[in-house]
């Protein structure tokens, strides 16, 4: 069995050698797509094999954990109490006496132990999966999009000026939106008619008066698109990050969503910059001169031609983002701020189970090593990636 | 060199000023007020709302309140809503708690992370690199409350010493020698875990900083020459690949307040962090912006410092 595939591997490698012969006769390189390149430099990594072994295994782990522990009579049910089973040991049998038969775990035993409320604690592991994996994808997903905007314009149209009709439309519209959230809709709708008029003012005389003094006041290039935006980046890094998260979350009311917007809100920096370097280098390459000399659009440079160009990093360092993210939300949980209860998260099964430290380590233990090995796995894979996607490194 | 003093020092200002609106706004604009943080209590009469509302400023508009902050913090005349004490001689006193950790911390941290990169980048691709960049990648990935708590059984059980706050309650009478034995082992657990990241990123950097030193012409010289390898890697070696490091001296200043709010709550030691989660618990909302303030303000004392840093170690970078 195991020689036949062999001889039809290497039938298949003929083939392909010789097809890389009658390219090199033609004198064509040889076509090896950028993939299967990436693949051959991945494979060679251990580290980061696991790490996408295990990459994939949480993602059918967090998966069916939401479709067992989901609905009003799920599989595994992660609340329901059990008084007399509480901080009993991994993988011990249900009380068939004193349990009612509808409250048993499946198989009738608890895998991972019980909580203090007789909890099973593999339940509610399985669903804190789901948590830990949603809060980092759509964390993350958020300050990928910021990102890519962000810093795709100020590489992009970073030498572009911003005239002060604008910059004053802007300010009006953010003074505005304070307004509004004070609770001074009048003042809200006064600022932003004002913007309306500058706007429309501007528009008009851009029709009718150009060499007016006004026009040349407000049509006044004040300052760049790109200072403008890393100037903004600059203000964002200054803030202490799990300070801000730990204080919205807290003024915020509790809610799984809140917690996924604000660590993307704050997270979104690093994208930009590598985006923006990206972007520089490669708006100054040939093929993107080319495609301009084509006449292509804009948008249609950007998404079909640089950001597939650009995606390596941005990629990269979004892995490692959601390693980061589900750190600061267990450790948003642990504090008591993180998704509401009877919802299990892994950090909030680690908190109530300090408690019992010494009695029921396993509380402690098997939530603590479940986040260690998924962030850890997401960073070996992302470290992994870099090296793969990164060429400059393969020369090495 | 005096120009760009003075053009980095007005850029920081402006920098400041929108950090100082960004959060007063993220904060004040928040649902919810802190009139309404214990609501369902009945020693909370209207008139006592009223009253708390005229006496910090809350009622009046917007740009009023942030004037009068930013007035009353400049002026030290900023009181603490929770107990009315004024708040930078709380945070003064906090500070100096969080300084110890910081300090000791750092030093753990640069002890360790040196040796251990530089060893990893010499004998690259060896058991000890490759076990030092999985232990890297540990440290990362590990939760600090949860290496918090391992380290506490691990101590607890191994040498049975109290390890949560600064000291051991009613050690006053005690000789001086056990006092300071008393407050070093409480001090030892929280600093390595505040160390634990910087260990694990700075000896990723070395490693990395030093590898691509060694692989320059000027070290093959150095070879050549039939210099000892000593001489090679720690005198021409590592002199060259200590050039960004100097440089992090300024970067580490923001550590003394980001990230320690997780660990001093678990260890009850009266710091900067545990100072602000208290704050955030109570709704108090002048110790919170000040606390940022502050932090800001570090960040951008540190890249100051650091490009200065530059200059001065490198004098081909001109700023």
């Amino acid at each position: 069995m195991s020689s036949a595939r062999n001889r039809v591997g290497i039938e298949m490698r003929m083939k392909a050698d010789e097809q890389d012969v009658n390219k090199l006769s033609q004198g064509l390189a040889v076509e090896v797509s950028r993939f299967s390149e990436a693949w051959r430099i991945f494979r060679k990594n251990r580290l980061a094999l696991w790490g996408m072994v295990i990459f994939i295994l949480f993602f059918v782990v967090a998966l069916s954990g939401l479709v067992l522990t989901y609905g009003d009579d799920p599989v595994l049910d992660p609340s329901k109490v059990r008084m007399p089973e509480k901080l009993l040991a991994p993988l011990s049998t249900v009380n068939r006496e004193m349990v009612a038969p509808e409250d048993w775990p499946a198989f009738g035993v608890y895998l991972l132990g019980t909580d203090d409320l007789g909890r099973d604690v593999f339940a509610r592991m399985m669903q804190g999966a789901w948590v830990s994996l949603t809060v980092g994808f759509v964390a993350v997903g958020i300050a990928v999009a910021i990102g890519l905007v962000l810093g795709g314009i100020a590489g992009y149209y970073g030498m572009v000026k911003v005239r002060l009709v604008y910059l004053l439309c802007a300010a009006a519209l953010c003074a505005a939106s304070v307004f509004l959230f004070s609770g001074q809709g009048r003042g809200a709708v006064y600022v932003s008619l004002g913007a309306l008029f500058i706007l429309g003012l501007s528009y008009a005389l851009l029709r009718h008066g150009e060499d007016s003094l006004l026009y040349r006041v407000l049509s006044f290039d004040t300052i760049g698109v790109d200072t403008l935006i890393m100037r903004f980046v600059d203000i964002m890094l200054c803030f202490p990050a799990f300070f801000l998260i730990l204080t919205v979350v807290a003024i915020l009311p509790p809610s799984i969503y809140n917690i996924m917007v604000v660590i993307g809100l704050t997270g979104w920096m690093g994208t930009t910059r590598f985006v923006r370097a990206e972007f520089l280098s490669l708006r100054e390459q040939d093929f993107v001169s080319a495609a301009k000399v084509m006449g292509i659009s804009d948008t249609s440079i950007i998404f079909r031609h640089m950001i597939p160009n650009a995606i390596a990093p941005v990629l990269v360092s979004a892995t490692i983002g959601i390693a980061s993210a589900i750190l600061t939300e267990a450790g948003l949980s642990f504090l008591g701020f993180g998704v509401p209860p009877p919802h299990a998260t892994w950090g909030n099964i680690l908190s109530d189970g300090k408690r019992f430290l010494f009695d029921a380590p396993w509380l402690t233990y098997i939530p603590g090593l479940s986040i260690l090995v998924i962030v850890l796995s997401f960073n070996l894979f992302g470290e992994g990636l870099r090296d793969a996607l990164n060429p400059k490194l393969r020369k090495r | 060199m005096f120009s760009f003093t003075v053009r980095s020092f007005f850029q920081k200002l402006v920098t400041l000023f929108f950090i100082s609106v960004i959060s007063f706004l993220v904060i004040y604009l928040a649902p919810g007020e802190p009139s309404q943080i214990d609501p369902l209590n009945p020693k909370f009469t209207p008139e006592d709302l009223q009253r708390f509302r005229q006496e910090f400023n809350l009622d009046k508009p917007l740009h009023v309140q942030y004037y009068l902050y930013y007035k009353n913090l400049f002026t030290g005349q900023l009181k603490s809503w929770k107990d009315n004490q004024p708040v930078m001689a709380k945070i003064n006193e906090r500070f100096l708690n969080s300084l110890w950790l910081f300090i000791v911390g750092t030093l753990i941290t640069w002890c360790l992370s040196f040796p251990v990169g530089i060893n990893a980048a010499i004998n690259r691709g060896s058991f000890s690199d490759r076990t030092s960049t999985l232990l890297a990648y540990v440290l990362i990935s590990i939760p600090s409350f949860f290496f918090a708590y391992i380290l506490i059984i691990f101590v607890v059980q191994t040498f049975h010493v109290p390890v949560i706050g600064m000291q051991t309650f009613g050690m006053t009478g005690a000789g001086k020698l056990y006092q300071a034995m008393d407050r070093i082992w409480h001090l030892v657990i929280p600093s390595i875990l505040g160390a634990t990241g910087g260990i694990a990123l700075l000896s990723r950097y070395v490693r990395a900083q030093m590898l691509e030193v060694i692989h320059q012409d000027f070290i093959r010289t150095a070879r050549a020459k039939g210099l000892s390898a000593d001489r090679v890697y720690y005198s021409h070696g590592l002199r060259n690949a200590l050039l960004p490091f100097v440089t992090m001296f300024g970067l580490i200043l923001p550590g003394l307040i980001g990230g320690s709010v997780i660990i001093e709550s678990i260890f009850a030691w009266p710091g900067m962090g545990r100072m602000a989660f208290e704050a955030i618990l109570a709704r108090d909302y002048p110790i919170i912006l000040t606390i940022n303030f502050v932090a800001a303000v570090l960040v951008l004392i540190g890249t100051f410092i650091s490009d200065l840093l530059y200059m001065v170690v490198d004098p081909r970078i001109r700023l």
